[in-house]
């Protein structure tokens, strides 16, 4: 079991699809897939193969947009 | 032919007396036109009959437009695996091969209603207050 899909059994707001994507060639075509595990985080951000569970939830809560999330720039108008 | 041997079959039956509260599987399939499609079924029919406490819900992509929309599917052949709660864990594609243990962890995990991650993980995720889409992509092995 992926640690995706156990972090989708801790939290609620979080969901977890686990993709084949040889039969899914159009998901492999839009996030560019050239080795496997690859975790896609809200459609934008990407984790490369296995990570341990601590590394794993650092690189999801670095890819969160919010207070929970790095810090964003102020954008000058 | 049954697609899960005999001696597969007594494998994960035994793995599946680890079962704790009843685990269903919902399948969304669109037969007609799917290479894989009908082996998903019938490798998940074999595989429900296996534990009393499994059960296996079978919709049409096309014609049960409102419950792929309910459970969020967008793609078949896809298996959403939950018990009264649903954790938000879909598998797409055929569930064999490696696909298939994790299939079977994800079903013992969800049995239990509890994700076995450290608690500092716990911890790390309860911070999460705002919808988060994780998408594993995978190759069969």
């Amino acid at each position: 079991m992926s640690l995706a899909q156990r972090f989708a059994i801790e939290n609620p707001h979080i969901r977890a699809d686990c993709i084949e994507v040889t039969e899914f060639p159009e998901v492999a075509e839009k996030y560019g897939v050239y080795a496997v595990p690859k975790t896609v985080i809200n459609e934008q951000e990407f984790v490369e193969g296995a990570l341990p569970e601590s590394r794993f939830l650092e690189a999801v809560l670095k890819a969160l947009p919010s207070e929970t999330g790095p810090a964003r720039a102020a954008e000058a108008d | 032919m049954g697609l899960i041997g005999e001696d597969d079959a007594q494998e994960i039956r035994k793995r599946l007396e680890g079962l704790v509260h009843p685990v269903k599987l919902v399948h969304f399939t669109q037969e007609l036109n799917l290479q894989y499609g009908h082996e998903a079924k019938q490798l998940l029919e074999e595989f429900a009959a296996l534990s009393p406490k499994l059960s296996l819900e079978v919709y049409n992509f096309i014609l049960d437009k409102q419950k792929a929309a309910e459970y969020g599917v967008d793609k078949i052949p896809a298996t959403v695996v939950r018990n009264t709660q649903d954790y938000g864990i879909r598998f797409y594609g055929l569930p064999a091969g490696y696909e298939f243990a994790t299939l079977l962890d994800a079903i013992l995990a969800v049995s239990k209603g509890d994700s076995g991650l450290a608690p500092k993980t716990k911890e790390g995720l309860a911070k999460i207050a705002q919808p988060l889409h994780l998408e594993v992509l995978v190759t069969p092995t």
